[in-house]
């Protein structure tokens, strides 16, 4: 009896599980998440640029040029993260063949490539006044744009295929095997001599000022909350423009 | 194995594979990943000769002499160092006791002739009271050293 008990709870935790797999049960879902995520955003951009751009200090070296990194920083760890999150998302779909699992890793994809340039272009930025060069070919620098290229080459395939089944697999190949270069960006400061500086926040660690590090890390969900609304924003769009003969889509977007 | 268990072994199975390929790869290529060359590794041979690569390193505090636009300054890595001769205009952050990195030749005589001189930045993020108070501090425990040697 107990026994049965238990199978049934199984069943029903499963069962919530699979709910949300469901594009028709996710999508009310995801635009709640969505409109809380925007208001999210503004709120801590705000926040977070006030406290970056007038409560922390000069940096003793750089002078002003090293607030950059309330944008850099926050923009290279989403680049990394969303890489992560889609080549999950597309491994999910390749196991399960969960379709909502593909359209969440095409969602992430072209948010992941906007971070991608924001850090190397802010990077860019940062490093004419500072190293007295735009663009050097370092191990973190390179495997940044490698990056890039990944997030590219992940939507092109995507896109290439007319059977969007095809395009699914095919580019989820790539979003998994790309996953490889995130470890190696993230240690190349630590692995090989880099022209770039090594981390200044780590597990457990900062070489940073408070307040520097307080708008670093409130930029930082700052740009989580946009990346998770943007990503929402276009997952909507995706179960529409794939489940559009749907009879619950009708119903829902009437 | 069901099926979904075949192909998360397969999938995992894959990249186990191509992580330890990359990784032979990266190691294979070690040398090139290199950004510079440290001076202890100038002095004992393990840099280039004959072409263009990058030495790094701290600017030896006391070293620098500007003559116009002809710099020259030792680079060091506390265990060795080497001169280091440079014509151009120096980035911002260039500073004696700061992190370096110089790309050009090693000539014969032992001089470095850099075509490009890049600063490189640490991970500190501080205000100037804060580096004034670091500063100082390292300073009275050089004195304290110096005087108990004495």
């Amino acid at each position: 009896m107990a026994r049965t008990e238990q199978q049934s709870n199984d069943k029903f935790a499963g069962r919530w599980f699979w709910r949300y797999a469901s594009p028709a049960a996710f999508y009310p879902l995801a635009g709640k998440i969505e409109n809380v995520c925007w208001v999210l955003a503004c709120l801590l951009t705000l926040v977070g640029l006030y406290v970056g751009f007038f409560v922390a200090p000069t940096d003793a070296t750089q002078g002003e040029v090293y607030r950059v990194i309330f944008i850099h920083v926050p923009a290279a760890w989403m680049a990394m993260v969303i890489y992560l999150a889609m080549a999950f998302w597309a491994g999910t779909g390749l196991v399960l063949g969960t379709r909502l699992s593909f359209m969440m890793s095409h969602a992430l994809a072209p948010t992941g490539a906007i971070m991608a340039v924001v850090a190397l272009w802010t990077g860019a930025l940062w490093g004419r006044p500072t190293w007295g060069t735009y663009w050097v070919w370092d191990a973190r620098i390179t495997s940044t744009l490698i990056l890039f290229f990944l997030y590219v080459g992940y939507m092109a395939l995507a896109a290439a295929f007319d059977d969007k089944k095809k395009g699914d697999r095919a580019s989820a190949l790539i979003a998994l095997v790309g996953a490889i270069n995130v470890p190696i960006i993230y240690f190349s400061v630590k692995w090989w001599t880099t022209l770039h500086q090594g981390s200044s926040v780590r597990p457990g660690s900062s070489s940073m000022a408070t307040t520097m590090l307080w708008a670093m890390l409130i930029m930082t969900f700052a740009f989580w909350a946009y990346c998770v609304a943007a990503a929402m924003h276009r997952l909507r769009t995706q179960i529409i423009e794939r489940e559009s003969g749907s009879a619950w889509l009708r119903e829902a977007v009437k | 194995m069901t099926i979904k268990q075949k192909r998360l072994a397969l999938i995992l199975g894959g990249l186990g594979v191509i992580a330890a390929a990359i990784a032979l790869v990266l190691t294979a290529f070690n040398q090139n990943l290199v950004f510079f060359f440290t001076p202890s590794q100038i002095t004992s041979k393990e840099a280039p000769t004959g072409r263009v690569f990058r030495l790094g390193g701290m600017v030896e505090a006391g070293s620098v002499k500007r003559d116009g636009v002809n710099v020259s300054f030792r680079v060091t890595d506390t265990a060795q160092t080497v001169a280091v001769a440079y014509s151009g205009i120096l980035p911002d952050l260039f500073k004696e006791g700061k992190g370096v990195v110089a790309q050009g030749t090693l000539g014969d005589d032992g001089v470095f002739r850099a075509k490009e001189v890049l600063a490189k930045h640490d991970e500190n993020y501080m205000p100037p009271e804060a580096a004034t108070a670091v500063e100082r501090a390292t300073k009275a425990r050089e004195m304290a050293a110096k005087t108990l040697k004495q």
